[in-house]
């Protein structure tokens, strides 16, 4: 009874201005999101709904919505896409670069951590040497890997030009391969492709590694060398369960940018995504999807948006799934 | 196994390559004979060179000279895994992942060659190991799912699990609470005694040191100052800075002066100390060496009593105490002798030590003589007689408290000085309350900050 009271009765001026303040203190969080928020939700949110939207919008073309038209619900764009024999092949090479990339490249990346991890003499400018494709443009590295594999010949000549690989192939005595030109097999460009992929994929796998390394208690490896442990069961007793967390995060990372793999097929082979006279050989989920969008079918591309969407969905599930059982936080 | 340790040192080079005083002598010239089968403690205040000494002994340091021996074995060279030590970390070092069972598992599955065991013997191991060390509930649990006292018997398992040679035990106790400490105290007594095994055990709690070991070796920066049997070092020590350091309330040190054998503390006579030479001297006196007496010869201004039950301290000051405070400890039922200023007191002599105050060395006097001997005698046969003679090391700090405190020398230092100085002439704490108090009361919220930042800006 006291408070309504109270209540009832004019407010003083401080009365009003403590108010006020606790309104505007209740609310301030929000309006120093606003910005983000609107800029996120413009660029990120609303892209994701319309991409939902267009994908079951039968034969959707954002031209002929513009100009008024309407189109019928249904899964046409998804029937379209796994009709095409381009998917298949998309779907394919998609796979096969990343279940073979991803772990040869945590492996690697894990010796080479702890090797850096071990060593004092060096280790900054070896760092650095790890980081550089970091830091360099995909596009730009993969003009450089197809110099080093490139090979030019003139029929019953001698060859023109001949890139790095190919020269110290046939200092050993072998026979050059033709990595990337025309009539080169399937079986090079995927071995020229898995080549670059891990190791433009080393230096941020290398940099997590090296900075989990570095957070593990010294005193384990003191523990385990008096325990007689050998170097061998210290690294897979000690170390990978260690940085099993980190080693989670880079495979998982690792699984969704290796099904989003683009550029480095447009590095080396240009958009026609394979060698001259067998374009789109190597294409991937995200070319094909790049394919359709240059088509004008934003409704193909947004269905094959989606199934990408799935698939990297159920893979990290998996991944996590398995991590929970083998991670040690 | 009998460990020997010769002419141990170890130098740690200093980050500075130019600055060869920036080496660190960690380890001086340590020598020390470790019988079989005994538990020996490793005393000293934090930085003296202890852990780095034990861990010179594991192996995981080499030594910069000297050598280590296991019985006749000299393991100065070997690899730690091939010493046969059990090592326990200060905390534990159990491997996160691994259960208690696979962490005590763990350096049995590193026996290679004849040395294996099958997988039987490996568990049955690992479950007498746990049952000696009372964890054998908790087989199937993380190390983190633990207590703390749990960890550490885990710990103490793994080392004793491959039934090493030596057991080293680096500040075993400093992660537990003071009730876990007691108990787990006793219980690595209990484990050594039943296993035998020799036990090199570092601490800094000289309390602990004396509770369980057979011999404490008490050391200041890296080199040894006395070892013996505990209450041998806390009856008869060798230097000041041994007195200093054994004893809880430690004991108190007057400055004084010894003329025509007797003792003189702030111009009185207070004690007859035959047999002593005349001297400026440090006078240490054990809280339990004073004897409350209505015409004691020592006189000190009691400014409280802090009862204790069984006893009483009796807390005073006293002109000539080189501490701030002199702390006696008295039976309860002498309580009624003391005055509310003054309680005066008679000194027991063999609770009274006197040190020269250059050397800080004993000097003995009286019947001090005879027992010190018989004591060094069974030292001596013992193997273990080892007291530092020559002048004490000394650290920065200790020549500052010997010579009054320097001007600072250099630019840098006198601005430091200067900086040191400013907070306690004002008075930081107007400022602070000021704030404090205006954050919650929102009513007149503005006002009074506004003339506190004033004030503050003005200063």
């Amino acid at each position: 009874m006291e408070k309504t009271k109270q209540a009832k009765t004019p407010l003083t001026k401080m009365e009003k201005k403590i108010r006020a303040k606790a309104i505007f203190n209740r609310w301030k969080a929000w309006l120093y999101l606003l910005p983000a928020l609107v800029i996120l939700g413009l660029f990120t949110v609303w892209p994701i709904i319309n991409t939902l939207r267009i994908a079951f919008l039968n034969d959707y073309n954002g031209l002929m919505e513009v100009g008024g038209a309407t189109f019928s619900v249904g899964v046409k764009n998804f029937a379209t896409v796994l009709k095409d024999p381009s998917f298949l092949t998309s779907l394919g090479n998609t796979m096969l670069l990343t279940v073979i990339t991803v772990p040869v490249s945590t492996m690697l990346a894990l010796l080479i951590a702890v090797a850096l991890n071990s060593i004092k003499p060096l280790r900054r400018l070896l760092q650095t040497i790890f980081f550089l494709p970091y830091v360099t443009n995909s596009i730009a590295i993969g003009m450089v890997f197809m110099a080093m594999f490139n090979m030019v010949l003139l029929k019953g000549h001698e060859p023109i030009s001949l890139g790095i690989i190919n020269t110290i192939i046939e200092a050993f005595g072998g026979t050059r391969i033709n990595w990337v030109n025309a009539g080169s097999s399937k079986v090079a460009n995927m071995v020229v492709l898995i080549f670059y992929i891990v190791w433009n994929a080393l230096p941020f796998k290398i940099l997590v590694l090296l900075g989990g390394l570095q957070g593990v208690n010294k005193q384990y490896y003191d523990a385990a060398r008096v325990d007689g442990a050998s170097r061998w069961r210290i690294f897979w007793r000690i170390t990978v369960p260690m940085l099993s967390p980190m080693i989670a995060y880079v495979v998982i990372t690792g699984f969704i940018g290796g099904f989003k793999e683009y550029t480095s097929i447009v590095g080396i082979f240009g958009d026609r995504m394979g060698p001259v006279g067998a374009d789109g050989s190597l294409n991937t989920m995200v070319g094909m999807i790049y394919d359709s969008l240059n088509d004008g079918s934003q409704g193909i591309a947004s269905a094959a948006a989606l199934i990408l969407f799935v698939i990297i969905f159920i893979v990290t599930m998996i991944n996590l799934y398995v991590s929970k059982k083998k991670v040690h936080y | 196994m009998k460990v020997v340790l010769e002419h141990l040192t170890k130098i740690f080079p200093s980050r500075n390559k130019k600055d060869k005083n920036a080496e660190v002598v960690a380890v001086n010239d340590f020598d020390l004979v470790i019988p079989d089968g005994k538990l020996i403690g490793l005393l000293g205040p934090s930085g003296c060179g202890k852990s780095t000494t034990l861990f010179m002994i594991s192996g995981l340091q080499a030594p910069s000279s000297g050598k280590i021996y296991f019985g006749d074995d000299d393991v100065t060279k070997l690899a730690p895994e091939n010493r046969g030590i059990g090592l326990v970390f200060q905390n534990y070092a159990l491997y996160p992942h691994m259960t208690v069972q696979q962490n005590i598992l763990f350096p049995l599955q590193n026996l290679k060659g004849e040395n294996r065991l099958s997988k039987e013997e490996m568990l049955k191991r690992t479950n007498e190991v746990a049952k000696l060390v009372q964890i054998d509930e908790y087989l199937n649990r993380k190390p983190s799912e633990l207590s703390g006292g749990q960890q550490q018997r885990v710990a103490i398992a793994r080392a004793l699990v491959k039934m090493p040679r030596v057991l080293l035990l680096d500040e075993p106790l400093s992660n537990l609470d003071a009730r876990l400490r007691l108990q787990t105290r006793e219980e690595i007594r209990r484990i050594q005694r039943d296993t035998q095994i020799t036990t090199i055990f570092v601490t800094h709690d000289q309390e602990e040191a004396m509770s369980i070991s057979d011999f404490i070796v008490v050391m200041k920066l890296g080199v040894i100052m006395q070892t013996g049997r505990p209450q041998w070092v806390y009856d008869d020590p060798a230097n000041l800075f041994v007195a200093k350091f054994l004893g809880t309330p430690p004991i108190n040190v007057f400055k004084g002066t010894v003329e025509g054998e007797k003792l003189y503390i702030g111009g009185q006579e207070v004690l007859a100390v035959k047999g002593a030479a005349d001297q400026e001297v440090y006078v240490g006196i054990r809280p339990e060496g004073f004897i409350l007496k209505k015409d004691g010869k020592l006189a000190c201004k009691v400014s409280g009593i802090d009862v204790m039950g069984r006893d009483v301290s009796v807390v005073s000051t006293h002109t000539s105490s080189v501490n701030p405070l002199v702390r006696s400890i008295i039976s309860s039922d002498e309580m009624g002798n003391i005055s509310a200023e003054e309680a005066r007191f008679d000194l027991k002599p063999h609770k009274v030590f006197l040190f020269n105050r250059e050397t800080e060395q004993r000097v003995y006097f009286g019947e001090q003589n005879e027992a010190h001997e018989k004591m060094v005698a069974e030292m001596k046969e013992a193997g273990q007689y080892y007291v530092h003679e020559g002048p004490l090391p000394r650290e920065a700090d200790d020549a500052e408290r010997h010579t009054e405190a320097e001007a600072p020398k250099g630019f840098f230092a006198k601005v430091k000085s200067l900086f040191k100085k400013k907070p306690k002439e004002a008075p930081a704490e107007n400022g602070d309350m000021g704030s404090e108090n205006a954050e919650p009361s929102a009513e007149n919220a503005d006002m009074p900050v506004e003339k506190e930042n004033g004030e503050s800006e003005a200063e």
